[in-house]
């Protein structure tokens, strides 16, 4: 056991915190729920791209810098301890990213990762469709191979919903059953969309925050030539759970993202001691909080160690979503308890450096639904890791 | 970054788990518990074969020479098995205390040796316990008086018997009176030195109830797959299913802050205390969640004298309050994280303050 930094671990710490230094923006960006702050956000991608720190972990060749999960973890920290605008392509570069390395083609690696990198292309996911949330093998979303002589295109007719970021994204991805009368997780195939293509019609919704932060999908005989398809046609089930679906799990929230959470929480108990202690409980909380930023933190480093070594995870990855989701509600709900009847008011956004607060609470009420609800991660939990009989 | 264990070390404790395995069934617990002392010769006698007893004791006086990074390991062992013995005060306390005494010191000469080659059981008092743990059989007290160290042998003290729910706990007041001859380190070197034992009693603890954590909630999955009702094992019922999952969540998440822990004793870093004070909480969460938890899933069996899960539930919660409670490690915690100008957030969880602290440079100076 050996916890400490190489050198040219710590080297690479100091080359990210004075990049970011030298160009996080200033002023806090405007939402990427609306239109001017997802312009805003896909700019600041496009200058992370300019240093080389969109994508860190990918290859050399595509635009990343070759990164090992420990310099991610590390990049991570200074990215949050700089309060760096949030990913507006996460779904791209975390998600798709690593799928598309796996599953793709030479061409469409070549095609779409440094577009990616760059903020030409934003992404969304479409999975979840009105009649497939938890149970995504029930999506029915249709995508027909047509091979005509201009060449092969699926034929997509269906609805998908519930898709972050696709109000103004550029790319969607996604499951659509390409096998007619195929059932549950047969017959599914891993397509690349474009939003722009007619026949697609796209309808916000709002959010808590009376944003748009995702939307509905329609498709109305839209075709998508067939070299989107990522994968085999038919294996887009196992295209989707692929073992990268682990490493995903680890990089969708990384620890940073907590820890910076909770220092601000500990701050803010600071500032209001005078009144917050009315309450013992809440002193509890903030110091729990602390506590539990800091496990997942050790925990998504032991993680780390082990798979950089060669090691794989199991199906305990799935204790992480769990436990992330509801330490940011612990947060939050903390900190809203602290602040009392300023808690409710919208008006005074966030200053420069300061949590928002209202927002982060309303954003944690979403993170026990969002990639699989935390009763599917239990119910995971109970069958693949400790055993337990199917029902 | 690497949170691997060393190959010998994980040898080491697949060995004992082996060993445990067979040699401590709940069966010979409840022996051992019905007995009047409470301990068992023999099984001491193996575990001193095992190598045990001889863990942490220089190689100098007859030992290993090894250290917390083992002995974390070989607690987490002694918890899953609910080992109802005073192994950890002898060979890991009271082996800690004795061979960091200043040099010279005629107790380390006489008992270490003793310690490795089994033949004693050492009993430690310190201050945040009000009872003194394993005292009757003990061939040797270590005692805090005002910092100092008192070496007293069990006929130079007066006990009285309590009873701990947990009967595998065998616990004592200890009437005793200091004197020049008793004490065998000042109150200078002694407070590093008893922060040190309170650190790794800690630790120890820690381990021993994320163990204890671990065997019920296998209790719990097994008696779940067993018991039918409406037909069908209770444990494909989603209800039971989530319990015992959010018990794997939270033993998932205390382990790597326990070896983290442990990590930072056997470093000797400045942040020791609170990293042990972190692990406590977090290891004692999840051993009393998976306590009531495993109790709920047994159903009425839960509540029986009969079923094992009682023996390992006891303990828990009795060890939870041991070396510190929950209190006690939470207001540690608080002082540290709402200080001023301390460094929290990205980036620092391994970050090593100067040690500023006048505690820090005792131990260095006692243990050089
Ligand atoms: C903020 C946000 C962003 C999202 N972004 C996207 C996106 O970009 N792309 C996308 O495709 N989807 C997205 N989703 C949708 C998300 O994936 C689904 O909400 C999720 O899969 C749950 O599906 P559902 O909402 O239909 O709930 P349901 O599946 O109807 O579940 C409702 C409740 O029933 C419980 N439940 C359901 N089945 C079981 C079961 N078997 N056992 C126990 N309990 C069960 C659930 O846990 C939940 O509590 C997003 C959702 C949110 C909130």
């Amino acid at each position: 056991m050996k916890l400490t930094y190489t050198a040219s671990q710590q080297a690479f710490r100091k080359e990210v915190r004075s990049w970011l230094a030298r160009h996080v923006p200033k002023q806090p960006l405007k939402s990427f729920d609306t239109a001017e702050g997802f312009a805003e956000h896909r700019a600041w991608e496009a200058k992370l791209h300019s240093g080389r720190w969109s994508a860190v972990t990918w290859p050399e060749s595509v635009g990343g810098r070759g990164c090992d999960l420990i310099e991610w973890l590390i990049f991570e920290e200074e990215y949050w301890r700089a309060g760096a605008p949030l990913r507006v392509n996460q779904n791209g570069v975390f998600l798709l990213a690593p799928t598309l390395m796996e599953f793709g083609t030479e061409a469409q690696k070549q095609h779409f990762l440094p577009r990616m990198a760059s903020g030409e292309h934003i992404w969304a996911q479409g999975w979840s469709e009105p009649g497939a949330g938890s149970d995504m093998a029930a999506i029915r979303c249709a995508a027909e191979r047509v091979d005509a002589p201009s060449g092969s295109y699926y034929l997509i007719n269906g609805q998908k919903t519930w898709s972050t970021r696709a109000v103004w994204a550029d790319w969607c991805f996604g499951l659509f059953r390409t096998e007619a009368g195929s059932t549950r997780h047969h017959g599914l195939s891993f397509v690349l969309v474009p939003l722009t293509l007619p026949g697609i019609t796209i309808r916000p919704i709002r959010q808590l925050n009376g944003l748009t932060g995702f939307a509905e999908i329609f498709f109305d005989d839209v075709k998508v030539p067939a070299e989107h398809l990522l994968g085999e046609e038919g294996s887009g089930w196992n295209v989707a759970m692929a073992t990268a679906g682990f490493e995903r799990g680890l990089m969708l929230r990384s620890p940073a993202r907590f820890q910076a959470t909770a220092k601000a929480l500990v701050e803010l108990y600071r500032s209001r001691r005078a009144s917050a202690d009315r309450d013992p409980s809440i002193r509890d909380a903030v110091v729990s909080s602390w506590m539990q930023a800091e496990a997942y933190t050790l925990s998504t480093y032991n993680t780390a160690s082990r798979l950089v070594q060669g090691g794989s995870i199991g199906p305990e990855a799935s204790t992480n979503k769990i436990f992330w989701s509801e330490l940011d509600l612990l947060m939050h709900e903390t900190a809203m308890r602290i602040l009392g009847q300023d808690g409710e008011l919208m008006d005074e956004p966030p200053a420069a450096g300061e949590h928002g607060w209202l927002d982060g609470f309303l954003f944690a009420q979403a993170g026990p639904i969002y990639a699989g609800s935390n009763e599917i991660q239990r119910n995971i939990i109970a069958e693949r890791m400790l055993g337990l009989p199917r029902a | 970054m690497d949170f691997d264990f060393s190959a010998d070390a994980i040898a080491l404790r697949d060995s004992i788990h082996r060993f445990l395995m067979v040699e401590a069934a709940p069966e010979m617990l409840r022996e051992i518990w019905e007995t009047a002392s409470g301990r068992s010769a023999a099984l001491r006698a193996k575990l001193a074969d095992q190598g045990l007893t001889a863990l942490s004791v220089p190689e100098s006086h007859g030992g290993m020479g090894l250290g917390d990074l083992e002995w974390v390991l070989v607690q987490y062992e002694l918890g899953y098995y609910a080992i109802p013995d005073s192994l950890s005060d002898t060979a890991y306390l009271a082996a800690h205390l004795l061979q960091h005494l200043p040099n010279g010191a005629a107790a380390k000469q006489d008992w270490l040796p003793r310690i490795a080659s089994g033949q004693v059981r050492v009993a430690v008092g310190h201050p945040v316990n009000r009872l003194v743990a394993d005292a009757e059989l003990a061939d040797l007290l270590l005692l805090w008086h005002a910092d100092e160290i008192h070496a007293l042998r069990r006929d130079q003290v007066q006990l009285a018997a309590r009873t701990s729910i947990d009967a595998s706990r065998r616990l004592f007041e200890v009437r005793w009176t200091a004197s020049d001859a008793t004490r065998i380190c000042s109150a200078q070197a002694g407070a590093a030195l008893w922060q040190a034992v309170h650190d790794r009693a800690t630790v120890a603890l820690a381990a021993q109830l994320l163990g204890l954590a671990q065997r019920m909630l296998d209790l719990g999955i097994d008696y779940a797959a067993q018991r039918k009702q409406f037909g069908k094992p209770i444990g494909s019922f989603q209800a039971v299913k989530h319990q015992l999952a959010d018990v794997a969540v939270k033993i998932e998440f205390a382990r790597p802050v326990l070896h983290r822990a442990a990590y930072a004793l056997a470093e000797q870093q400045p942040l020791a205390s609170i990293h042990a004070s972190q692990a406590k909480l977090a290891c004692g969460e999840a051993a009393l969640l998976a306590a009531r938890k495993s109790l709920q899933v047994h159903g009425a069996m839960g509540y029986t004298w009969e079923a094992d899960l009682q023996m390992f539930m006891k303990r828990a919660w009795a060890l939870d309050a041991s070396w510190g409670d929950r209190s006690f490690h939470k207001a540690r915690l608080a002082e540290h994280v709402l200080a001023d100008g301390v460094r929290l957030g990205p980036g620092e969880t391994f970050a090593i303050p100067e040690p500023a602290a006048r505690a820090t440079r005792a131990v260095r100076s006692a243990t050089a």
